[in-house]
């Protein structure tokens, strides 16, 4: 199963748009619930007329079985007092339905950074104990970044550290939950901040396609990804011409 | 973020974040708190003919002080329509009652029925629902009825400025329609489609 986090620039779900609109997957149904703030439209990834009149909701579930690829996309944020329960619902779900593992993308405030933070790669990782003895190993053969704990009470030294996602929505919840809960999540996130991120999910989806090769990653991955038609106007429409 | 003063300042995310509180345990006095917040927040919704579930087959919603309008200049009167129930609720914005006799300029949320079909059922909701009440109003209402090959109708508006278009909105020629429809709905709709990427939110979407 991979999903988004509901993050600082929405850049988990922007990648999880890119990663719906170009294995051109089919919608196999939706969560029915009270957590997230109702939206309709119709449908994002349309290509043509014959195809954009579906109705697209805040949680719908997209699949593709040659890849035994599960992927659920949130698009509203969600209500106040309602983490909880959704992450419950939803690892109830994943138990349930007997997932293999969950993939989850997020992100992370840039400004956070601590000063060693701040240089390299803005790409982390988490693995839940479950996972890390299956694909530990891949995740070093691929040089990868593991997230970094933080001291509980910066400035004083000698505290415990402790995971701290600022800016990560259900993240931490949910990755805590799983590593109680005996379930293999892996967590991919990037340092960002509220902007146009598109190149930001871009990057993200690139670093999961690094691990799950889902595309073809040739010499210019960006190029493989479809945009989906509706990031069209993301930030306003057309000028009036009477302002010239 | 740091702001011309020097302190820093935690930006709002579109996103949508609330995690300071998310992330805190909450206390015995927390959970009592915030129960009997939510008891303040509950939704009643109180039907005033004695048949229950009502059986509706057509329903036809109007939320907003603008769609309320409309039915009430074009559609209501007070001969071939009965008031049958009222949805009293209190959130920041605005707080409703349990009587029937309001003005256009209260905030109200009246259920109507058609006296010559009583399986016609319209609302008139002109206050606001708020997001964690919109699920209830949802359940409370359509739990409330027998469906019968029910056809729901939704009206609403929204302010051109929030469209989202090629052109400018200026030189768009307002007002215009837009609709959604479920697949289900095999009848023509008198309107084009709402196009991507306009989405419709809170109580019309719930």
């Amino acid at each position: 199963l991979l999903q988004p986090a509901v993050s600082v620039g929405n850049v988990g779900q922007l990648a999880i748009d890119l990663v719906i609109s170009t294995l051109d997957m089919t919608k196999v149904g939706y969560f029915y619930t009270d957590c997230l703030v109702p939206m309709v439209g119709n449908n994002p990834y349309a290509t043509a007329e014959e195809n954009s009149m579906e109705l697209s909701i805040n949680a719908e579930v997209y699949s593709l079985p040659s890849k035994k690829l599960v992927v659920l996309q949130i698009r509203s944020p969600f209500i106040k007092n309602k983490y909880r329960p959704f992450c419950e619902t939803l690892l109830s779900w994943v138990k349930s339905s007997k997932c293999a593992r969950v993939v989850l993308l997020s992100s992370s405030h840039a400004y956070q950074r601590d000063d060693e933070q701040l240089l390299g790669t803005p790409l982390r990782y988490l693995l839940t104990p479950d996972l890390e003895t299956e694909v530990g190993g891949r995740m070093k053969e691929l040089n990868w970044k593991e997230m970094e704990k933080v001291a509980a009470y910066p400035g004083i030294s000698n505290t415990d550290k402790v995971l701290h996602i600022p800016g990560g929505g259900i993240t931490k919840l949910l990755f805590t939950e799983s590593c109680s809960e005996g379930i293999q999540m892996a967590v991919l996130l990037k340092f960002c901040s509220e902007g146009d991120n598109i190149p930001d999910a871009f990057v993200l989806v690139n670093y999961l396609n690094e691990w799950l090769q889902l595309i073809k990653s040739e010499v210019n991955p960006s190029s493989q990804w479809k945009v989906p038609s509706s990031w069209r106007l993301l930030f306003g429409n057309g000028l009036p011409p009477a302002l010239f | 973020m740091a702001t011309f003063f020097g302190e820093v300042v935690v930006a709002p995310s579109r996103a949508g974040l609330d995690e300071e509180e998310e992330a805190r345990e909450e206390t015995p006095e927390d959970r009592e708190i915030r129960r009997e917040i939510e008891k303040k927040r509950e939704i009643d919704v109180l039907w005033s003919c004695a048949e229950q579930p009502l059986v509706c087959s057509r329903f036809i919603v109007a939320i907003g002080r603008n769609a309320a309008a409309f039915l009430s200049s074009f559609i209501l009167d007070s001969v071939c329509w009965e008031v049958v129930g009222v949805v009293k609720l209190w959130n920041e914005w605005c707080r409703t009652s349990s009587t029937t006799n309001v003005l256009p300029t209260d905030s109200f949320c009246l259920f109507y029925r058609l006296i010559s079909d009583p399986t016609v059922l319209l609302c008139q909701c002109s206050c606001y629902v708020a997001e964690d009440q919109q699920f209830q109003w949802l359940e409370k209402v359509f739990g409330s009825m027998e469906k019968k090959g029910l056809q729901v109708t939704i009206l609403s508006t929204c302010p051109v400025a929030d469209y989202k278009t090629q052109e400018s909105t200026l030189t768009l020629v307002s007002p215009f329609l837009k609709a959604l429809k479920t697949k289900e709905f095999q009848e023509q709709v008198c309107c084009p489609l709402l196009e991507q990427p306009n989405i419709v939110r809170d109580l019309p979407a719930a």
